[in-house]
């Protein structure tokens, strides 16, 4: 790792590109990079991954749902405006 | 026709002509996510709620000005969100990017930036870890404690699946603001459930 060339990254800025990445921000050059420091980096194709395994994870999620008084208030307030428009 | 297969616009086509079972089905559809997003913006699930009401108000309103230039979520959403700002008390807008910390605690990275321990795989057994419900309570809880900002773009992008030009119509900001805070968002919760991996064990 001493001998890193100028233009490689490191991880630290490796995972604050993981979102720009996923989201197809990086410029050419800057995926390039990216995609290059993953090769060789296990640690960072971890991470990329955990990220992925996140967003996943975030997506199962379920709403909460409204109350039932709220729900049947809703309904009144539709059939009083319905009432008033006729 | 199945009202859970029923598109938004022929719903709404029945609900500009005062069909109430339209009205009730996109509701049904709705009301959880937008009582989601509200909670963002709000102190209470009670003033949640109310916001929520509020903007199923303006629809049946407003139902006849929806062009239908945007999908109807986010026409429904941006109604909301305009609704729970008003409702709620939050900070100023120009507060939007002072949270610059790092993805990851600096502490896990050598000198030179490499990372100075190795990174646990998730890989083999995501999904099975991920889903379980224990899991999904410690992630729920820590989308909870996002900043708001945060949560709201992190709750369309990923929870509802929005694309990021619609999150950007909903809330009003750039698509570079957007993905700065997704972000930190993503990352934020990325720590939660390692943090709750390890101190659980494997």
């Amino acid at each position: 790792m001493l001998l890193r060339r100028r233009e490689d990254l490191v991880c630290q800025q490796v995972v604050e590109l993981v979102s720009d990445y996923l989201e197809g921000a990086l410029s050419r050059s800057n995926r390039k990079r990216f995609e290059a420091h993953l090769r060789v980096c296990p640690n960072c194709t971890n991470y990329l991954e955990q990220m992925r395994a996140t967003i996943r994870a975030t997506g199962t999620l379920t709403p909460d749902d409204l109350s039932p008084e709220a729900r049947a208030e809703l309904t009144d307030l539709f059939r009083n405006w319905r009432g008033e428009g006729s | 026709m199945d009202p859970a297969t029923e598109n938004d616009v022929e719903l709404l086509s029945r609900l500009r002509d005062g069909d109430e079972a339209a009205f009730v089905t996109l509701v049904t559809r709705y009301n959880g996510s937008m009582l989601r997003l509200a909670r963002t913006y709000v102190p209470s699930a009670a003033v949640a709620e109310e916001a929520v009401q509020d903007t199923w108000m303006g629809v049946v309103r407003g139902v006849d000005r929806f062009e239908g230039r945007s999908s109807f979520k986010t026409w429904l959403f941006r109604i909301l969100v305009n609704r729970a700002r008003s409702a709620g008390t939050r900070e100023p807008r120009d507060l939007l990017l002072t949270d610059d910390s790092p993805a990851v605690d600096p502490s896990r990275f050598d000198a030179g930036g490499a990372w100075a321990r190795p990174l646990e795989s998730w890989e083999t057994d995501a999904d099975d870890r991920l889903l379980a419900a224990t899991w999904s309570g410690r992630l729920r809880d820590a989308l909870g404690e996002l900043p708001p900002r945060q949560r709201e773009i992190v709750i369309l992008r990923d929870v509802e699946g929005m694309d990021s030009g619609d999150v950007c119509d909903v809330l009003g900001i750039s698509e570079g603001n957007q993905r700065v805070l997704l972000h930190r968002g993503r990352s934020r919760l990325r720590a939660a459930l390692e943090s709750e991996f390890e101190s659980r064990g494997r």
